[in-house]
């Protein structure tokens, strides 16, 4: 399995305006394997946002170095390889549900035919179909989301960033939203997800590993192998295999060394 | 930008007696205006012109036939020839009004195309936006009378005497629209912008497709305040011109000879009002039909 990303020695600080620095990220060493399902999570100011926008090249480092795809974060950014999903949908109000996925595909050049064309497929993938024509404002926050990921699957990146995507939406329907995505995942052939999730149950639910940062400045406390079966099913969530895998996220989140008596 | 939650109340749908609630309420509130503008003629009238109150004697007579004649003898002006012979007051004011609305409008589109390239060049360069936003503003506080026979002279030598004013006009319009379109083209929700860096959007790319749409609304504030600022500056503009067609020299003469027949003065003022608000009116209902989106009313 090719490597899709690799950090070393990754630092992140900033300048704040009244001079003093912020030291947001402090030697991050990570590397994902492509079709992993990656979760990212931490207390609140650890970083883990920093991280994914070093990523996908919003952000750019103080220190160490980054590939992804094997080339540096610019140049994956200039060449499309990846799909970002924010916390707030960020569809444009102007633009119906189709143009909204269609926006990166004109960007893109594509033709007319082929924007239309992939737009409805993916609308149909996360089961959106009918509602082409209908604005952002007529959506409940759940159905915008779900555009918002066929916008960011539209021109088929290998890698997907999510920002805490189901952050503002209520548990029941971030459930139903984790077990969408686990399809959209599955359907996306080798398709690599670093997600950001402040959710203990979210991350165990979906990934393949959990990465856990530390309090500022973030620093890798724990990597978690989360070999849970696959397809995870609602089921999942009542087995003790995933009841000991949360509580060890818990407990390296607390900042407790894991694995007393939970590596059986 | 959207945010998660719904809203209450859909934007832009109309229940049906909705509709006919604004326009109903203009018809009142003029209506209301007029029969207060009778009943202080009626008060002052009735009380000679002079009101006693407590020792102090408050002088009314701006209420006299003179100076405020009544709302019929205006009407009746309006039936009545200007000029010995000559055609129906409405006949003129509305020739005259079509000159002043053309030249308006040239000076609308002038200063409004001004305005718009002035803020996408701000948009993109801080360096020349701090540069010059200094002296833009600075040329509004000059005073348009003082400007406007500069045009004129200008413009004589020059040998188009008429394009002074949408010139002058355009003086006027250009500022609201700089400064409405480069709040609205900066004004965007980061998010956005960063969404756009994800695609590796070129600056074009982000301004077509992100900055103006998101704009629109306060571009459309602009136009408003423009094209009711174009009205003025267009009859302003005429006055030192010696353009004999508009509604500026109009106001003038009437002005001019207002002992002659007061009401004619008044009906060319409302002419001039009633310029200003088809031209708002028209810009309020281009806003209506594209900025469909938009979830609260605006100006």
């Amino acid at each position: 399995m090719t490597t899709i990303i690799e950090m070393n020695h990754l630092s992140k600080s900033f300048r704040t305006k009244d001079g003093s620095s912020v030291h947001a990220l402090d030697n991050i060493d990570l590397d994902v394997k492509q079709g992993e399902f990656i979760s990212l999570i931490g207390p609140s100011g650890c970083g883990k946002s920093t991280l994914l926008r070093i990523i996908a090249d919003l952000i750019a480092p103080s220190s160490g170095t980054i590939t992804v795809n094997g080339k540096p974060p610019r140049q994956a950014r200039q060449d499309r390889d990846y799909g970002f999903v924010f916390q707030n949908a960020t569809l444009y109000d102007w633009r119906t549900v189709i143009k909204n996925v269609e926006l990166p595909l004109e960007i893109m050049n594509y033709s007319r035919e082929q924007r239309d064309h992939r737009a409805r497929e993916m609308l149909a993938m996360v089961e959106l179909a009918g509602f082409e024509d209908k604005y952002p404002w007529q959506l409940s926050g759940g159905m915008q989301q779900r555009v918002s990921i066929a916008r960011a699957l539209a021109f088929q990146p290998r890698l997907l960033l999510m920002d805490e995507p189901f952050g503002a939406l209520d548990e029941m329907t971030r459930e139903r939203m984790n077990n969408e995505l686990l399809r959209i995942w599955t359907e996306m052939n080798e398709m690599s997800v670093i997600f950001v999730t402040h959710s203990i149950a979210e991350a165990v639910y979906l990934s393949t590993r959990v990465v856990v940062l530390s309090p500022r400045p973030g620093r890798i406390a724990e990597i978690i192998d989360i070999d849970l079966p696959q397809p995870r099913t609602p089921e999942t969530r009542d087995s003790d295999a995933y009841f000991h895998l949360t509580s060890r996220v818990r407990y390296a989140l607390r900042g407790h060394m894991a694995s007393h008596g939970f590596d059986e | 930008m959207t945010a998660s939650r719904v809203p209450s109340v859909p934007p832009n749908t109309k229940l049906p007696d909705s509709r006919w609630r604004t326009p109903l309420l203009s018809v009142v509130i003029v209506l209301g205006l007029a029969l207060l503008w009778e009943a202080l003629k009626a008060f002052g009238a009735s009380n000679g012109y002079a009101l006693t109150l407590g020792g102090l004697t408050i002088d009314l007579t701006l209420f006299n036939d003179a100076q405020l004649p009544h709302l019929s003898d205006i009407a009746r002006a309006f039936g009545e020839p200007a000029q010995r012979n000559g055609e129906p007051l409405y006949q003129m004011l509305f020739s005259a009004g079509l000159y002043t609305l053309s030249a308006a409008i040239k000076g609308f589109v002038i200063g409004g195309a001004i305005g718009f390239v002035l803020a996408v060049i701000f948009t993109h360069s801080s360096v020349l936006q701090r540069g010059m936003m200094p002296y833009v503003v600075a040329s509004q506080t000059v005073p348009i009378l003082a400007i406007a026979p500069m045009v004129v002279i200008w413009m004589g030598r020059a040998g188009n005497v008429e394009l002074s004013v949408p010139i002058i006009t355009a003086y006027l319009t250009f500022f609201p629209v700089t400064i409405y379109t480069l709040r609205g083209l900066t004004n965007v929700p980061p998010t956005a912008l960063e969404l756009m860096q994800t695609y590796a959007a070129s600056k074009w790319a982000i301004l077509i497709k992100l900055r103006l749409p998101n704009a629109l609304p306060q571009i459309f504030t602009a136009l408003k305040l423009a094209a009711t600022s174009s009205v003025v500056g267009a009859i302003i503009g005429e006055l030192p011109s010696g353009i004999q067609d508009g509604i500026g020299i109009a106001l003038l003469n009437f002005a001019r000879y207002y002992n002659q027949s007061p009401p004619r003065l008044f009906a060319t003022i409302f002419a001039a009002g009633l310029l200003g608000i088809l031209f708002f009116s028209v810009i309020a209902v281009i806003e209506r039909l594209v900025v469909r989106w938009r979830a609260e009313e605006s100006l």
